[in-house]
């Protein structure tokens, strides 16, 4: 009795935990860095993100081989000369949604929240923040967001960019938790 | 009744515990340590490290044509322009079936050579959730020489006479992002060959490497030991030049092999590098994509 009672307990704990952390790890992620007739896009299905309800924490890892091109030879021109994957396997995110009080978890909607943080890409960070969207649809919220970051802050050198390689690249996302 | 207090208060505990930990996590503090199958990429810059398969496959759902040119040898004076007067070329193409097979056709001018492959990766070299070193492929190659027999000779060969093939194991590690190597055990077959005292089986072990010395450009060799050997024929040796350009991979090289199939540049070379007796080439590769790969499907940019 007293055994199936503390069990119950720590069952409800662990589903009280459950209930404020929110993670996936087939989260998508696309790219679009076109800049002349050639398009130069990716998407990546396997985004590891986790935040919390209560604090608006929020982190986003990518791995950067994860990423898919129409062509074989563009993806590793990708990871050999532009992003170094070798040495830089990945890319995240760090920050919080800084309205995250907003969002009803327990109400279907959308709700829009400001996002605030680090991102690092080819091991250079910088400050991002964007506006993206939480939809709640029966209790289960997905994340919604587009931001543009600029190549060359992030330490990526190659003569094409700016030319074939668009300056400012697109960067959509889509994370189902 | 004080025993259900006792629960309550345990219920209540850890309850709040609950409550706090949540608020307690630290997501960035949290260490990865979620392994990832990590697969080894770009060991080679093309699927054919010069004359010979390198451990690269074409992507999935690509086609790549491909134009194997070679001149005449160099030594043989200003008159002949160093034998760029002078070409033999292999027109080729090759498609990716799935992640780990590809096939591919070819027709040389060499002797009028028809031939095809299979090339399927036995095993991936990678890192993460398993550490595998190396990598191993296998090639089966038919060769199919039509050129038709001289009319003054003794025997006149059967279609089936005419077709050699060849197998290969490659077996390749990329150290780093600098430099990779390649194993290539051999063995070529011949339906036919010219006298009773030759095997049909010619054993053969070849050697390529890749060294990149900038981004965009690397340097390969390839060499074959021949176990086997014909006479009056020498071991193949090739250097080239890769150079990458935004959709293409351009190969250059100087090389004493005048033949781009297995059966002609492994055991039939001709030439001598003692003798200057080598030529300049290039290799053209353009890729076609066919299939979008599964993950672009439906998505809009």
């Amino acid at each position: 009795m007293k055994k199936s009672i503390l069990s119950f307990c720590f069952l409800l704990s662990v589903y009280l935990v459950n209930a404020q952390l929110f993670a996936t790890k087939t989260g998508q992620i696309f790219f679009n860095a076109t800049g002349g007739d050639v398009k130069i896009a990716a998407v990546n299905n396997q985004v590891d993100s986790k935040f919390i309800s209560t604090t608006g924490q929020i982190i986003f890892g990518v791995l950067i081989k994860g990423f898919k091109f129409e062509n074989q030879l563009m993806e590793d021109h990708f990871n050999e000369n532009y992003m170094e994957s070798t040495q830089y396997p990945k890319a995240d995110f760090k920050g919080y949604m800084t309205n995250v009080k907003e969002v009803n978890f327990a109400k279907d909607g959308d709700y829009p929240v400001k996002v605030e943080g680090n991102l690092t890409i080819h091991g250079v960070t910088n400050k991002v923040s964007t506006v993206g969207l939480i939809q709640i649809k029966g209790g289960k919220p997905t994340m919604i967001g587009s931001f543009k970051i600029a190549i060359k802050q992030y330490g990526i050198k190659g003569s094409y960019i700016g030319d074939k390689i668009a300056s400012e690249a697109i960067i959509k996302l889509n994370c189902k938790y | 009744m004080n025993q259900s207090v006792k629960f309550l208060f345990i219920f209540m505990l850890t309850l709040s515990s609950a409550k706090l930990q949540a608020q307690d996590i630290d997501l960035f503090a949290e260490k990865d340590t979620v392994k990832v199958k990590d697969i080894t990429t770009a060991t080679f810059k093309s699927s054919r490290v010069v004359n010979g398969q390198s451990i690269e496959n074409v992507g999935v759902g690509v086609l790549d044509f491909k134009i194997l040119h070679r001149f005449g040898a160099i030594n043989q004076g200003g008159y002949e322009l160093f034998g760029l007067d002078q070409a033999t070329m292999r027109m080729g193409l090759d498609y990716g079936i799935t992640n780990r097979l590809m096939f591919g056709i070819g027709r040389s001018t060499y002797q009028k050579q028809y031939d095809g492959f299979i090339k399927y990766k036995l095993v991936q070299q990678q890192k993460g959730l398993k550490e595998i070193p190396i990598g191993i492929s296998w090639v089966s190659t038919l060769i199919y020489k039509s050129l038709k027999s001289a009319p003054d000779a003794q025997y006149i060969e059967y279609n089936t006479d005419k077709i050699a093939y060849a197998h290969q194991l490659l077996i390749a590690r990329k150290f780093n992002d600098y430099f990779s190597m390649q194993i290539t055990p051999t063995v070529v077959h011949y339906n036919l060959v010219s006298n009773s005292s030759l095997p049909n089986d010619f054993k053969s072990v070849g050697i390529s490497m890749r060294q990149r010395i900038t981004k965009r450009v690397n340097i390969t060799a390839e060499y074959f030991y021949r176990i086997d050997k014909i006479e009056g024929y020498h071991d193949p040796l090739t250097f080239g030049l890769d150079i990458e350009t935004g959709g293409h991979v351009f190969q250059l090289h100087v090389t004493n092999s005048t033949g781009m199939t297995e059966r002609t540049f492994i055991n039939e070379t001709s030439g001598s590098w003692t003798n200057k007796d080598i030529r300049f080439g290039f290799n053209l590769v353009r890729a076609f994509t066919l299939k979008k790969p599964k993950a672009l499907k439906n998505i809009q940019f």
